[in-house]
C-alpha cells in the first residue's frame, strides 16, 4: 500500500517573489489532523466486486435511456475519458467497450453502511459528506507525528478493503480543505499525508479552482488579474482580495489559501432537503444544454439523497437569470421515491417553467425535499429506463440471440428481465442478467465470493428464475 | 336556424360536450361546439379536439334547420346559469341569439365550414350494461398513472377475449383489474387497446346508467375507441404505447390471507394516517389475534388501532401508502374484502368478498408495499 508524498514542485510555474512561504501561518497550538476518506469509483467498484466477470473491465453505472447519465465510471472506463455525470450516450461513444449496468442503490447503501461502521469505530469525530465520503478527526492523532498518521491511514484503508472488498483513498492534513485535496491527489487506492512543513508548498502549486468556494466565476476574476495558483492567491494583499472578491467571501478564501482552515469535523444534522446547484461560466440560453445541466444537478442531489438513505416527495428546480432574478418551481410526486428516473423527469418538467425557453440562465439548482425514510416500492421497473439489454454484447462469451444485436427494436414494455437484474435459480444460485431478448435471457451465476462464474441461457418465462435481492450478490 | 329546447337537457348536453373542448384551443374553431339542427326534432351538439370527440342529441322543436359554431365554454356557462324555462336559439347572420325567459344573449359565431369533421364511429364490437361499464371503469381507472412522461401508464388497457372483457390499469405502484362477461357482436376479433384513463372515466360517468347499454365500437387499426349510449356517443384516440406485461405480476400463491370489514378498516386507516410521516405509510400487523394498525413515530406522534379480522397464515407486518390502500378498498364496492400476502416486500392482493362470504372473482387490486427503513 504505497503512500504517495511525491509533490509536483510549483517552482516552475511560480514567480518566487510572489510566494513567501514563511508568512503562511498554520493553526496555533496543537497540530490538528483531519482525514478525508473517499471511496474509489464507489458505484462502479461495488459492481466490479459483486460481479467478478466485470472486475477488470470498463464499467459504466447508469441508465441507458435517451436521458441517461453516468452515475459511476470504473477507472478502466475513465481511461477512455468517461466520467461521472456525463450523458450516457457520450460516455458510450468515448468508451464503446464499457459494460453498462443499471445502478443498484440499495446495494451501495448497504456497503456504505459497513464502511461507516468501520470509520466511526476508528474516530469519535466523523462527518459523513455523502454515501462514499467522510471527514475524520481522530482524537488519538491530535499532535501526532506524520508517521503515526500514515500508519493510521494505511490500517483504515486495509480494514475497509478487507471488510467490504472495495478500496478507499485517504488524504490527511491540518484541515478539511487540505485533507480533501490530498485524497484527490492520492486516488486511486492510495494515501497522501501532508506533513505540516509541506502544506504551503502543496497548496501553492495547485490551481485556484481547487480551493473550496472557488467556482468558475471567482476563478475567472482571479485569472483576470493573473492569479492562477493558490500560492499566487495566498500572496495577494488582503486589501486587494477584498476589493476583488468582497469582504466576507474574500477573506475566508484568502485564509483557506494560506492554509488556515478551522472548519470543524462534525456530524451533519438530519437535513430537511438535499440539493445541488451550479453556476455557469457563461449564461446558458440553449434549452437542450440547460436540460442536461439540470439532469446533472438532479444526479448530484440524488447521490446525496441516496447517501442519506431517504426518499423524496418534492422536487424543486431553481434558476437564476442574467439579471439575478431567481425563480423556483416545485413539483410534488404522489409518493416519496429515490428512483432517479422519476426525480430527474420531474426536474426536467420543471425546467422550462423555472426558466422559460430563451432566458439566459446563470445558475441552476435541483433540490429534493419532503424526505421520508419509507419508500413506496414499485411493481415493475420504470418504463422510461430503457432495458440495458445487450450492454455486454461485445464481451459476452455466449451466443447472443440475434435480436439483441439491434437495441431499440424491442419496443416497450421492457422484457421481464433486464440486463443487470439480480436473479435466483434454485440450482445455480445467485446471478445477474447479462442480456435478454426474443424470449431468452442469459444469466451469469456469480457473487463477490465465487469469482467469475458460468453463464446459462433460459427462456424468459422459465419458472425456476425468480428476482433476487441485490444484497445477495455480496455472497 | 331557429329552434326551441328544454333548458335542463340542453345544459347537461352542452356541459358534457364542452368537457372535450380544450381550454386553450390551438385554433379558435376547436374552442367551439357545433350546434346542428338539420333534422326536425333533434339538436345535435358536438365537440372535438382531435383527441376526443363528443356528440349528444337533445330533443328540440326545429322551426328552421341550420348549423352554427359557438364558443363551447361560454355556451356551457350560459346554459348552466339559465332559468329552468324553454330556450330559444336563433342564428341571425354571424350572431346567435339565446333567449330564455327574460334573459337574452347574443354571441358571435365562428365559421362552420372551418370546423373539422368528427371521426366516424369505428365498427361496432359489442355491448355492456351501462351500470356495469361505469363501475368497472371507475374501479380500474383509479390505478392509472398521471405522469405524462410515462404515456403507457396513463391509459386503461381493454382486452377482448371472445365473451370476456378485461380492463386493467397501473401506475407502477398499484394495479387494478376487472374482468367481466360482455355481449360481443357477431364476429369481433380478440384485441387489446389502450385508452386514455381520464377520457374513459369521463365518458363512462355520463354513459353509465342502469337501464341502458353502452355500445363499444373498436377497430384497433383506426386508433379509435367509440362509446355510445342513448343519444350520446364519443370517440377517443387510443394511446400508441405498449402496456407493461402485467399478468406475470399477479401472485400465483400466497402465504397469508385476511378477511376484513371494509368500512371499519377504511375509517381506522384514515385516523391513524393523520400522524403518518407525510402520509407515507401505515403499518399493518396481522396475527391470529387480529389486525393492529400503526402509524407515525416518536418525532411526529404516533397512533395505533386494533381491529378484529379473520386471519390465516404466517403472521406478518406490512406497510402501505395509506392513500393507495384507501383507493383499493374504496374501489371494491363490497362490505368485506380479502387481503392476500406473500411477504412484507411483495405485492398484496385485495379482492371483494360478496354478501355470501365468497370472494368475488372478477376484480383485483394489487398493491406494492412501502419498504420500511432498515
Amino acid at each position: 500500500m504505497a503512500t504517495r508524498v511525491g509533490l509536483r514542485s510549483g517552482a516552475d510555474t511560480l514567480d518566487p517573489s510572489l510566494v513567501d512561504v514563511g508568512r503562511i501561518s498554520f493553526n496555533d497550538g496543537v497540530k490538528r489532523w483531519v482525514l478525508h476518506v473517499d471511496m474509489d469509483a464507489f458505484f462502479a467498484s461495488v459492481e466490479q466486486f459483486t460481479r467478478p466477470t466485470v472486475r477488470d473491465r470498463a464499467v459504466l453505472v447508469g441508465g441507458l435511456g435517451p436521458r441517461g447519465t453516468v452515475a459511476g465510471a470504473s477507472y478502466q472506463a475513465r481511461e477512455y475519458g468517461a466520467r461521472s455525470a456525463m450523458p450516457m450516450s457520450e460516455a458510450r461513444r468515448r468508451c464503446p467497450v464499457a459494460v453498462i449496468l443499471p445502478p443498484r442503490f440499495r446495494l451501495y447503501q448497504a456497503v456504505s453502511r459497513q464502511i461507516f461502521e468501520i470509520v466511526r469505530a476508528a474516530s469519535q469525530h466523523v462527518e459523513q459528506v455523502s454515501i462514499d465520503e467522510a471527514f475524520l478527526e481522530p482524537e488519538e492523532l491530535t499532535g501526532a507525528p506524520t508517521e503515526v498518521v500514515r500508519d493510521f491511514a494505511s490500517r483504515l484503508r486495509a480494514q475497509v478493503h478487507h471488510t467490504v472488498g472495495v478500496t478507499a483513498s485517504i488524504g490527511a492534513g491540518s484541515g478539511k480543505q487540505l485533507a480533501k485535496i490530498a485524497s484527490g491527489l492520492a486516488k486511486p487506492n492510495g494515501a497522501l499525508i501532508v506533513p505540516p512543513e509541506q502544506e504551503g508548498e502543496l497548496l501553492a502549486s495547485l490551481p485556484v479552482r481547487k480551493l473550496w468556494g472557488i467556482g468558475p466565476i471567482t476563478e475567472s476574476k482571479l485569472h483576470r488579474i493573473g492569479v492562477r495558483t493558490i500560492g499566487e492567491f495566498a500572496a495577494l494583499q488582503p486589501g486587494d482580495v477584498i476589493s476583488l472578491l468582497g469582504q466576507a467571501h474574500g477573506i475566508e478564501l484568502h485564509r483557506l489559501a494560506q492554509g488556515v482552515d478551522e472548519h470543524p469535523v462534525a456530524e451533519r444534522g438530519e437535513a430537511k432537503q438535499v440539493s445541488a446547484e451550479t453556476t455557469f461560466d457563461t449564461d446558458i440560453t440553449d434549452s437542450g444544454k440547460l436540460t442536461s445541466e439540470v439532469t446533472g444537478m438532479a444526479q448530484a442531489a440524488h447521490r446525496r439523497l441516496v447517501a442519506s438513505g431517504r426518499a423524496a416527495r418534492t422536487v424543486t428546480v431553481k434558476a437564476r437569470d442574467s439579471s439575478f432574478t431567481t425563480i423556483s418551481r416545485a413539483e410534488t410526486l404522489p409518493s416519496a421515491t429515490s428512483d432517479f428516473s422519476a426525480l430527474a423527469a420531474a426536474a426536467r418538467r420543471l425546467t422550462p417553467v423555472a426558466a422559460p425557453p430563451g432566458t439566459p440562465v446563470r445558475l441552476v439548482g435541483v433540490s429534493y425535499s419532503g424526505l421520508a425514510t419509507a419508500e413506496q416500492e414499485s411493481l415493475f421497473g420504470n418504463p422510461a429506463d430503457e432495458p440495458a439489454a445487450d450492454s455486454l454484447r461485445s464481451h459476452a462469451p455466449v451466443e447472443t440471440p440475434p435480436a439483441m444485436a439491434a437495441p431499440g427494436t424491442e419496443e416497450m414494455p421492457a422484457p421481464a428481465w433486464r440486463a443487470g437484474d439480480d436473479i435466483h435459480h434454485p440450482e445455480w444460485g445467485h446471478g445477474w442478467v447479462q442480456g435478454a431478448g426474443i424470449g431468452r435471457v442469459t444469466v451469469r451465476f456469480e457473487t463477490a465470493r465465487t469469482g467469475s462464474g458460468p453463464t446459462r441461457t433460459f427462456t424468459i418465462g422459465d419458472p425456476a428464475l425468480s428476482p433476487a435481492d441485490p444484497l445477495a450478490s455480496l455472497g | 336556424m331557429k329552434i326551441r329546447v328544454e333548458r335542463d337537457g340542453l345544459a347537461d348536453a352542452v356541459a358534457w360536450v364542452a368537457r372535450s373542448v380544450p381550454s386553450r384551443p390551438p385554433v379558435p374553431v376547436l374552442g367551439g361546439v357545433l350546434l346542428d339542427a338539420s333534422s326536425e326534432d333533434t339538436l345535435t351538439i358536438s365537440g372535438f379536439d382531435y383527441e376526443v370527440s363528443a356528440q349528444v342529441g337533445v330533443e328540440a322543436t326545429v322551426e328552421s334547420t341550420g348549423r352554427t359554431l359557438v364558443s363551447g365554454r361560454l355556451l356551457a356557462d350560459i346554459t348552466k346559469a339559465l332559468p329552468s324555462r324553454p330556450v330559444d336559439i336563433t342564428v341571425d347572420g354571424s350572431r346567435v341569439g339565446i333567449t330564455c325567459g327574460s334573459s337574452r344573449f347574443s354571441l358571435p359565431t365562428m365559421p362552420v365550414e372551418d370546423y373539422p369533421q368528427l371521426p366516424g364511429m369505428p365498427e361496432h364490437a359489442g355491448s355492456v350494461p351501462g351500470d356495469l361499464f361505469g363501475e368497472a371503469v371507475s374501479q380500474v381507472a383509479i390505478a392509472a398513472g398521471k405522469d405524462e412522461t410515462l404515456p403507457m401508464l396513463t391509459g386503461v388497457r381493454i382486452e377482448i377475449d371472445s365473451d370476456r372483457l378485461t380492463m386493467v390499469a397501473t401506475d407502477r405502484f398499484r394495479l387494478a383489474m376487472r374482468e367481466f362477461a360482455w355481449e360481443p357482436s357477431g364476429s369481433v376479433a380478440d384485441t387489446a387497446v389502450l385508452v386514455p384513463a381520464k377520457t374513459l372515466a369521463d365518458s363512462a360517468k355520463t354513459l353509465a346508467s342502469a337501464d341502458s347499454k353502452v355500445e363499444i365500437s373498436l377497430a384497433s387499426g383506426d386508433g379509435l375507441l367509440g362509446l355510445s349510449g342513448p343519444r350520446r356517443r364519443n370517440t377517443s384516440r387510443l394511446l400508441d404505447a405498449e402496456f407493461p406485461k402485467y399478468r406475470q405480476l399477479l401472485p400465483t400463491e400466497t402465504s397469508a390471507s385476511a378477511i376484513v370489514d371494509v368500512t371499519p378498516l377504511v375509517e381506522a386507516i384514515k385516523r391513524v394516517s393523520l400522524v403518518a410521516e407525510r402520509g407515507t405509510q401505515v403499518r399493518l400487523e396481522f396475527s391470529d389475534s387480529g389486525l393492529r394498525l400503526t402509524a407515525g413515530g416518536d418525532d411526529e406522534g404516533s397512533a395505533e388501532e386494533e381491529l378484529a379480522v379473520e386471519f390465516s397464515g404466517d403472521p406478518l407486518t406490512v406497510a402501505f401508502n395509506p392513500g393507495y390502500l384507501l383507493d383499493g378498498l374504496g374501489a371494491l364496492k363490497t362490505d368485506r374484502a380479502q387481503m392476500l400476502f406473500t411477504t412484507s416486500s411483495r405485492p398484496a392482493l385485495i379482492k371483494p368478498v360478496g354478501q355470501d362470504g365468497e370472494v368475488s372473482e372478477g376484480y383485483l387490486y394489487l398493491l406494492m408495499p412501502v419498504r420500511m427503513p432498515g
